[in-house]
């Protein structure tokens, strides 16, 4: 089992790397967003100080939900999927080797990026390491869960709109605790139940959403 | 490292009539409706090792869904599948360890080559394949000198070819579930693969298949089901 | 009691049966909805605080409750069908969720009527309207996943995995949503912080309840069977049927 959760891991990261254009997109996305907000909110530093955890928390949320359809969709139009579906390897656990490689190939470069973005929005520089623990907390969350939505709407119409319908009300305790930390460690309280609670989030959807995914591909391929 | 005399094929086929003797591909009372239409009911058939069954009828008979039935990728709307006389719904990972299904989609990733498809798809099904014997089976399809190439720059038939590649790596793998295998192939692929599936029956593996082409493989024991006749 | 149970199981037997459900429940919905809002207009006292504004609580509260148990009652039978492959219970789910969402909205839309006399504003960030907005969001997820699905059987079975992982994920979402609202001193407006139940405004808004109780189940019993006239319309009791009405 482990053999065949290495090698998928290996597959999705070399597959990712010869086509690293697809996750540069997602991590450009996620710069725009996070520049759009003091250009539609106005440039005031006291405003973007307050708004700076929430912003990029949620420009993280869309730039996850934008590169979930990487998850699935192209190993389905070639065929490989449903070889996964076919092997010999419970499936549960090659949906949790994906979104690992998903998460590391487009998740981790959010969060390792989101510290210099931070800097844009002058957050003060002790707030950086929850922020970065945060999102390093809550990514594979967003991964995880988007993952269970990528195999429900798999072929069908309507597709990236359809997804993000799905699973934004699913993302959004991520989001809440996610920049709470943040700022509860701002207003001086300090972020540790925050962080804590988004562990609890990681290690529940880590022992459960590969296995509903599962589910969710098999009744998508039928 | 193995010594050349001592990779003993003849246990390995001894294994397949072992377990084809047990496994076999029992089909009782299939029914199948695409949408609204019933496309095929209160099918029924037994395909044992060293069998082998071809699935014949127009477009549109239910053959590609009748193979995805036989493989569990599909549940059908009634009746129920049997491997070795357990239904393969409960079997699962264990059914499918002995199962090799090629479908029209040939499952290779464009960005990767030949051999890391042929090497990833062995492993994931549960063979262990050495570098040797993946370079060895595409060359046998025709694909020498290409197999670290990407996939992209190879032609249709060369992707299948390499989709087929997996048969020659499957020789212990007693069921071999085939949607259209010929098809983009030209007539040396053809005879190849042929003769790999004539081989497995052979050596006591069960193969179900379906083409269009009149295809010329010599078995002793050939099933026809034709769909739409029914 | 099980021979009973399973008798009913398959649309044939119950397309009669929802028909007469429904009417009773209808005809029950109307009876509980006039007492309910009867005694919430004008029985129940005028409130010290907020005058007689309040009264939309009658309304509000139960249809937010209505909105959350029929999400979970949506699930159970989404459920039910994936586990069983039942045709039956995946008609039900779907039947199930328009009344849920029409619920959701009117609990939004009863909510903002009474934020705006009451604090001035259309809309308040509480941690019930927050949570009643997005559980509007994951009916209109169920929804519009099984309309984007045209095999009805997939529709049934993915629906019913959205279904079940939303259900899993509201009492999360509720509670991190009531810590945000915590968290954000400026909402010190509450709808929890509602006027001290007097005995004749609970008695009103559980009647109001069972009201829209009945109400969801006899139009979730029409809608299912709208539903199984339409998967089932080749068989030969749904043609009948149809010939009957023409």
């Amino acid at each position: 089992m482990t053999t065949a959760l290495r090698c998928v891991i290996f597959r999705d990261l070399l597959l990712a790397a010869r086509r690293s254009s697809d996750v540069l997109t997602v991590l450009l996305f996620f710069v725009i967003v996070v520049s759009l907000f003091p250009l539609g909110i106005g440039p005031e530093p006291v405003l973007l100080r307050r708004i700076a955890p929430g912003a990029i928390w949620v420009a993280a949320l869309l730039a996850s939900m934008l590169a979930l359809q990487r998850v699935f969709a192209a190993d389905h139009a070639d065929g490989t999927l449903e070889q996964m579906l076919l092997g010999a390897t419970p499936l549960g656990v090659i949906v949790a080797g994906k979104v690992l490689a998903h998460w590391l190939a487009t998740g981790l470069p959010l969060v390792l990026i989101a510290p210099v973005l931070a800097l844009q929005f002058d957050l003060p520089q002790e707030l950086f390491g929850v922020l970065t623990l945060s999102l390093a907390l809550g990514t594979p969350v967003l991964g995880l869960v988007g993952a269970i939505g990528a195999a429900l709407t798999l072929g069908l119409r309507g597709g990236g709109a359809l997804l993000s319908l799905l699973v934004l009300p699913l993302y959004i305790p991520v989001l809440i605790v996610g920049a709470g930390a943040t700022e509860a460690a701002a207003s001086g309280l300090g972020g540790h139940a925050q962080l804590l609670l988004l562990g609890a989030f990681l290690v529940v959807a880590a022992a459960f959403a590969p296995w509903a995914a599962a589910v969710a591909l098999r009744i998508s391929m039928e | 490292m193995r010594k050349s005399g001592q990779n003993s094929p003849p246990h390995r086929e001894r294994c397949i009539s072992q377990a084809a003797k047990v496994g076999s591909l029992e089909a009782v009372d299939l029914k199948c409706t695409r949408g609204e239409r019933t496309l095929f009911a209160g099918l029924a058939f037994t395909l044992r090792g060293g069998e082998l069954l071809r699935i014949a009828g127009a477009n549109g008979s239910g053959k590609t869904s009748l193979l995805r039935i036989a493989c569990g990728l599909l549940e059908p709307a009634q009746g129920v599948v049997r491997w070795a006389g357990e239904n393969i719904r409960r079997l699962q990972e264990e059914f499918w360890r002995q199962l090799v299904y090629i479908g029209h989609a040939n499952a290779i990733k464009e960005d990767l080559s030949a051999a890391e498809n042929l090497q990833v798809a062995c492993t994931l099904a549960g063979l262990r394949v050495r570098e040797v014997e993946v370079r060895e089976a595409l060359v046998s399809l025709g694909l020498a000198g290409r197999e670290n190439l990407p996939a992209r720059v190879l032609s249709q038939g060369q992707r299948r070819r390499a989709a087929l590649g997996r048969l020659a790596l499957s020789r212990s793998v007693p069921l071999w579930i085939l949607d259209e295998p010929f098809t983009a192939l030209d007539a040396t692929a053809t005879d190849c693969v042929q003769e790999l599936i004539a081989g497995h029956v052979a050596r006591g593996g069960a193969v179900m298949y379906t083409t269009h082409h009149e295809a010329h493989i010599s078995v002793r024991a050939a099933l026809r089901i034709d769909l739409g006749a029914i | 009691m099980s021979l009973n149970w399973f008798k009913y199981s398959s649309p044939q037997t119950f397309f009669p049966l929802a028909e007469k459900l429904a009417l009773a429940f209808g005809a029950a919905a109307l009876l509980a909805c006039a007492a309910g809002l009867y005694i919430g207009f004008f029985v129940a006292p005028t409130d010290a605080q907020q005058g007689e504004a309040y009264r939309i609580i009658f309304i509000h509260v139960p249809a937010a409750w209505m909105s959350m148990f029929l999400y979970v009652v949506m699930a159970f039978w989404a459920g039910l069908g994936l586990v069983f492959n039942t045709r039956l219970s995946g008609m039900m789910a779907s039947a199930l969720a328009p009344t849920g969402a029409l619920f959701t909205f009117l609990a939004l839309w009863t909510g903002s009527l009474w934020g705006k006399p009451t604090w001035g504003t259309w809309w308040v960030w509480d941690a019930r309207l927050t949570s009643e907005l997005i559980l509007l969001f994951l009916y209109f997820g169920f929804i519009a996943l099984q309309a984007a699905i045209d095999d009805p059987r997939r529709a049934d079975k993915a629906g019913a995995v959205l279904a079940l992982v939303g259900a899993v994920n509201i009492p999360i979402i509720y509670f991190s949503v009531k810590w945000w609202n915590t968290l954000h001193q400026g909402a010190s407006v509450s709808f929890t912080k509602a006027p001290a139940m007097a005995a004749t405004m609970f008695a009103g808004m559980i009647v109001m309840a069972l009201g829209f109780w009945f109400y969801s189940i006899a139009a979730a019993l029409l809608r299912a069977r709208c539903i199984m006239l339409e998967r089932e319309r080749t068989t030969d009791w749904a043609i009948q049927y149809a010939k009957g009405i023409a």
